[in-house]
């Protein structure tokens, strides 16, 4: 639900390792409300760790993260309220139809939603001829669709979307990128793992987590420093640099 | 159309039993969309009781002695067979990864999957076993005493296997590792399920045997979808 007050969420000397390789060190970065922030970074760089992480389904090593300013336990029941986490699997279940998927997964959301408006989304996101098939009987891309429609009618202010445009097509991504720019212009946040270069006209960020430098889009407020990097982690692997076209400024890390 | 990602959603009230009853409807209803399951469950159930008078032959005493033993033994594989069907297609297809981050608490969600799973293989064998038992030559007292201990003893037995289902996600040779988990801890169910039938039989009072299921069921209503909860957190980190 989007609050009275702008939410926003800060995290704060994350460090994470994985078997013994350190994935990320002291990794700090905030969303403000309307804000998208895009995680970048090779196979194995740990978007989907970081994601996780936010989502409260793995633990990190160390550090904070903050929701409206006041810190957050992992997992906590105020951040499992306010965020929605699409992750690489479609999470349905094949013996339900598309529409019974829907209207399970937003009750576990815990909004209330109505046939009806369930039925629209379905429908905007090109599926109202398939809400009664089973979902064994849909394509990839169809499945991807559904988690849109969720992301639609959840009404959460975070969006944490891991390699959302997977198995989509033109159109589709077309559509999720403009599911994502009305979320964010009425007021919510994203953070999103894609190697796609995105076209979204909200303020976007840009997470490298290969070497662990924040860029600025440059509709951002470059003038808040909320966001910088606290240290660059020697993660092993080469150093790849990240070239978006609309990137305007790159902070610069220590 | 483009109202819809500004309509704010009416939020539904985040109650534990909600996430109790949420979680029961949702399983019970695919447990009904896969029935075969549940009906392979019962034959499995119905087969191993039946195999015994074939293979110790049809001395009814003999037969009538060794009954409450073998339907309870029963009972207990049968259910070991369908405790992955509790977590292991949710935790594949990412759905255990959603009810896990659901404002409902997990254990609420936990308790609600262990009641739609007894719903779905303890109470059908309970409902069964009285047909088995005139198999082996029992009297109606002693099938009653037959239902009465499972519908006590199915619930621990769900409620045990959910954890130890739950801690053997995503383990190579899950399924295995679970068996051994999960058995010994049935040892007891097993000795008082069987020992209620075996004291009515022996025109014993029974009741204590029933009163210690029963308690068994109180104590692992109460713990069950905690363990449950914190295997879960664990196996999806």
């Amino acid at each position: 639900m989007i609050a009275l007050a702008p939410p926003s969420l800060r995290v704060e000397n994350l460090t994470l390792s994985r078997g013994g390789r350190p994935l990320f060190r002291r990794l700090g970065f905030a969303i403000r409300s309307g804000e998208a922030l895009v995680l970048r970074g090779a196979n194995g760089s740990g978007k989907t760790s970081l994601l996780r992480m936010l989502a409260g389904l793995t633990e990190a090593d160390e550090g904070e993260i903050f929701w409206d300013e006041s810190v957050c336990k992992t997992a906590s029941a105020k951040l499992r309220l306010n965020a929605l986490y699409l992750g690489h699997a479609n999470a349905l279940k094949d013996d339900l139809t598309a529409i019974e998927n829907l209207a399970d997964a937003l009750s576990f959301d815990g909004v209330n939603v109505t046939q009806a408006r369930q039925v629209d989304a379905l429908e905007r996101v090109g599926l109202s001829s398939r809400q009664h098939l089973v979902a064994r009987r849909l394509s990839q891309g169809q499945k991807r669709r559904i988690g849109l429609a969720r992301l639609v009618l959840s009404g959460k202010p975070l969006w944490l979307l891991d390699e959302p445009t997977n198995a989509l097509d033109a159109e589709g991504v077309a559509l999720f990128i403009r599911i994502i720019d009305e979320h964010l212009l009425a007021g919510g946040m994203a953070c999103i793992a894609t190697h796609l270069s995105m076209q979204i006209h909200a303020p976007m960020r840009e997470l490298s987590l290969d070497e662990q430098v924040l860029l600025e889009s440059s509709e951002a407020q470059a003038a808040t420093p909320a966001a910088g990097i606290n240290e660059v982690a020697g993660v092993d692997g080469a150093a790849r640099v990240t070239h978006v076209a609309h990137i305007a400024q790159a902070a610069e890390a220590t | 159309m483009n109202s819809l990602a500004n309509t704010t959603p009416e939020m539904l009230v985040i109650s534990p039993e909600n996430g109790v009853l949420l979680a029961f409807r949702r399983d019970y209803r695919l447990a009904m969309r896969s029935r075969g399951e549940i009906i392979q469950a019962l034959v499995f159930f119905v087969i191993v009781v039946s195999l015994f008078p074939l293979a110790v032959g049809a001395e009814s005493a003999l037969l009538k002695r060794i009954a409450p033993g073998v339907v309870w033994v029963a009972a207990l594989l049968s259910v070991l067979l369908t405790l992955p069907r509790i977590f292991a297609s949710d935790y594949a297809d990412g759905t255990l990864e959603q009810l896990a981050m659901s404002p409902y608490p997990m254990a609420t969600i936990a308790a609600g999957k262990m009641l739609a799973h007894w719903f779905t293989t303890g109470l059908p064998l309970a409902l069964v076993a009285p047909v088995l038992g005139v198999q082996f030559g029992l009297g109606t007292s002693e099938l009653g005493v037959i239902v009465a201990s499972l519908m006590l003893g199915t619930p621990v037995l769900s409620m045990i296997g959910a954890i130890g289902a739950a801690l053997t996600l995503g383990v190579r040779g899950g399924s295995i590792l679970m068996a051994l988990l999960v058995l010994p801890l049935y040892i007891p169910v097993l000795i008082f399920g069987a020992g209620a039938v075996e004291a009515s039989m022996a025109g014993i009072d029974y009741a204590a045997n029933l009163s210690l299921l029963g308690a068994g069921l109180l104590l692992g209503a109460l713990a069950s979808p905690f363990a449950v909860a914190a295997a879960v957190k664990i196996s999806l980190d």
